[in-house]
């Protein structure tokens, strides 16, 4: 049957089983709207920017494993989306985006809204394409679903002239796909495996370091088997949060420039570290060259070739899909006639004990000012650990990651890679589209939820309930901190001045509004927006103390057993 | 260490950009990028010549890899192979000088493809050192124009790069 451009796109959404579409409308895709008008297999979700709508579409695809769709139209539609997927792109989410462009006898003419989409997005994307005849349309969506979810994921860019959206050719959607050019590896080399399970058995100070290749690739299950049946320590970057139960006794803790003291000692300190879908990269480890200066084996399995020895040097190298390795990886370890070397595996627990004793992540909660730790601690109890959290950039990104325990995979939606203020609010919307019935809460800060606070507007119109916890400290918090610690105290444009009213700009939209300014009203507080409130948007504006800093830091540019402390301030 | 790099890619529109962006943008160093299609018009093949340690080299084939369009890569300088560039020289060849530029463009096995009464547009093959010696050797006040195509490689004997 003969079908137009626009009616095609339609056609291979439904196709993809797709949901949801985020999106905005704008000349160059009117043609896909008026189909998509006409349809009712999928809805559309309309966003009040379009950064916004590539944000809930990554956010929803990082909360389920589906894959994200947004649709933009051209020149400032897609401009405005580029952050957006920069972000996914980032963290490896896996993302279709279309957007509208100038029909082809316009492309190159400085047209009204044109712009040259495939270069301006070429560098954040996995992949982007160009459709300039109509015949092509439904095998290169076909491609762009099937690269955005293979291999490494990542979002993949489809834009469309006008024109081709109005031409009509015969439909038919490609059943299954074959790219001479791409052939993401799956299974990991055996011997390659073999080794790394010999370098694990001998371990005397084992690590591992588990990643957000874990959380994408759903691998979760595998990790806890593996780490249970060697007994090793387990810590987890940003990313991977989620990738292995937070309340489990083996676990460290998170990693990192602001990761606990624990789990930076053990990492810096063991002699066979098992990197799990990680990268190694400069949040992480801190100074390269320092973190070599202990020598110590190291296994790295990661889908993306790239992503190995960039940093590290690494010892033993899998390629391949997470859970096909981990398969394997725990066969050929139950065939083995080594175990691990309890002895050793004691003495080195005890030392992490003593590292634990630490308690690098105390604060003290007095009676007048809350601390955002505490707000984040209380947030943990009222929803007894099970709500999906989504976070924004800054220090309250840091807390969150800190004091929300985080049992269960994909609950834990944050931009580490490009670190984007202003996703909180469209990646929680995002996440509850994919889990309908989820409690959803933004972990967020004054600065941060005004970079897309006009989408209190779309929250209401689809009637979602998310609890935004604002960790109001009148301050760009991370800013002040490192101006603080790096720059002699002077507070550089850090100061946000001329606040609204969070409580009256939520009632304006139609929400509820809370202003929470002493530490006795913290738990009460936020029980009423969760039972009361169950059903509403509810704006907590927290009013926190303005000093406080993340710690334990790691400096940029040091190692990362070279962390400053709570305590030795 | 100076590589040689030979790439397979789709013959699509943006290609190469997709190359010399991805170069740019993780700042790896190209000395020399050709491109054009092969016998099978679908296919292009790209020759880039770069330096860096050996770590770089590998992360450039890796992530030349990864990009979607690029169908295969080899390091052309890890085993026996040919480099060729083709450069024309535009040269001032009046008087004395006009014997003299045959001569020296005869002992370099170049080509003389354009005559005018005081030009001569010459034609030479070479790896890049040879073609940097020929410059040496011609007095460089009678070079008018110089233009080179970067370096195409291939690998020796049974070394073949096809999809």
């Amino acid at each position: 049957m003969q079908l137009t451009g626009a009616e095609i796109v339609i056609r291979c959404l439904q196709e993809e089983k797709v949901e949801y579409v985020f999106g905005y409308p704008g000349g160059s895709v009117l043609y896909i709207y008026d189909e998509l008008f006409k349809q009712d297999k999928f809805k559309h979700v309309l966003v009040r920017h379009e950064q916004a709508a590539v944000h809930a579409a990554d956010a929803y695809s990082r909360s389920s494993n589906k894959i994200g769709v947004c649709m933009v139209t051209s020149g400032p539609g897609v401009t405005n989306a580029v952050t957006g997927i920069a972000t996914a792109h980032m963290d490896s989410v896996p993302m279709v985006i279309i957007s509208g462009q100038v029909p082809t006898a316009y492309i190159g003419q400085d047209a009204f809204q044109e712009c040259d989409t495939v270069g301006i997005t070429r560098p954040c994307v996995k992949h982007n394409f160009l459709v300039k005849d109509v015949r092509d349309l439904a095998i290169t969506l076909k491609k762009a679903f099937y690269i955005a979810k293979t291999g490494r994921p990542g979002p993949v860019l489809v834009d469309i002239p006008k024109d081709i959206t109005n031409q009509k050719c015969e439909f038919e959607y490609p059943k299954t796909i074959a790219m001479r050019s791409y052939n993401p590896v799956v299974k990991g080399h055996s011997g390659q495996i073999k080794k790394a399970v010999q370098m694990l058995l001998e371990a005397k100070r084992p690590m591992i370091y588990a990643g957000g290749g874990v959380i994408l690739s759903d691998a979760a299950e595998r990790l806890v088997k593996l780490a249970r049946t060697l007994g090793y320590p387990v810590t987890n970057t940003l990313m991977g949060l989620g990738g292995y139960p937070a309340t489990d006794k083996q676990w460290l803790g998170m990693l990192g420039m602001h990761g606990t003291y624990e789990a930076n000692m053990a990492m810096q300190n063991c002699d066979v570290l098992i990197a799990v879908g990680a990268r190694f990269d400069d949040r992480v480890i801190g100074n390269p060259a320092h973190f070599a200066e202990v020598s110590r084996k190291i296994i790295h399995i990661d889908i993306d070739p790239s992503s190995i020895s960039k940093r590290v040097k690494v010892d033993v190298p899998i390629v391949g899909n997470l859970p096909d390795v981990l398969d394997e990886l725990q066969k050929l370890l139950a065939a083995s006639a080594g175990v691990p070397d309890s002895k050793a595996l004691a003495a080195w627990w005890k030392q992490i004990d003593e590292w634990r004793a630490k308690k690098s992540l105390r604060y003290k909660q007095g009676k007048e000012i809350i601390m955002p730790q505490y707000v984040v601690e209380k947030l943990y109890e009222v929803t007894g650990g099970e709500a999906f959290i989504t976070s924004d950039v800054g220090q309250h990104q840091m807390w969150a990651a800190q004091y929300y325990k985080f049992d269960k995979p994909r609950r834990w939606i944050n931009s580490g890679g490009l670190g984007t203020m202003g996703v909180g609010l469209p990646y929680a919307m995002g996440v509850r589209f994919a889990n309908p019935k989820a409690t959803v809460a933004c972990i967020t800060g004054e600065a941060s939820i005004q970079m897309n606070i006009q989408e209190l507007s779309t929250a209401k119109q689809f009637r979602l309930p998310i609890k935004i916890i604002n960790l109001n400290n009148r301050y760009l918090g991370m800013v002040r901190q490192w101006q603080q610690m790096f720059h002699g105290n002077r507070y550089a444009e850090s100061y946000v001045d001329a606040l609204p009213d969070f409580v009256k700009l939520a009632e304006s939209y139609g929400h509820v509004g809370m202003k929470i300014e002493r530490p006795a009203d913290v738990e009460p507080a936020l029980r009423e927006a969760f039972t009361k409130h169950k059903n509403d948007l509810v704006f907590m504006d927290f009013l926190t103390d303005q000093t406080a800093n993340v710690y334990p830091m790691v400096a940029a540019g040091k190692g990362l057993s070279e962390m400053i402390l709570a305590e030795e301030l | 260490m100076r590589h040689i790099i030979s790439i397979l890619i789709e013959n699509e529109a943006g290609a190469l950009s997709r190359v010399s962006g991805l170069f740019s943008a993780r700042a790896f160093n190209i000395e020399s990028l050709t491109v054009a299609p092969t016998e099978d018009a679908s296919l292009s093949r790209m020759t880039i010549v770069s330096t860096g340690s050996d770590d770089v080299i590998e992360q450039i084939t890796k992530q030349l890899n990864k990009l979607i369009d690029v169908v295969k890569v080899v390091d052309l300088s890890e085993a026996a192979h040919i480099e060729r560039e083709l450069m024309l020289v535009k040269v001032r060849a009046a008087g004395k000088d006009r014997e003299e530029m045959k001569r020296i463009a005869d002992i370099f096995r170049g080509r003389i493809i354009d005559v005018t009464d005081s030009t001569y547009v010459i034609e030479l093959t070479g790896n890049g050192s040879k073609l940097d010696a020929f410059l040496e050797a011609i007095d460089r006040s009678l070079i008018l124009e110089t233009v080179r195509t970067g370096v195409s490689g291939i690998g020796r004997g049974d070394r073949i790069l096809k999809v």
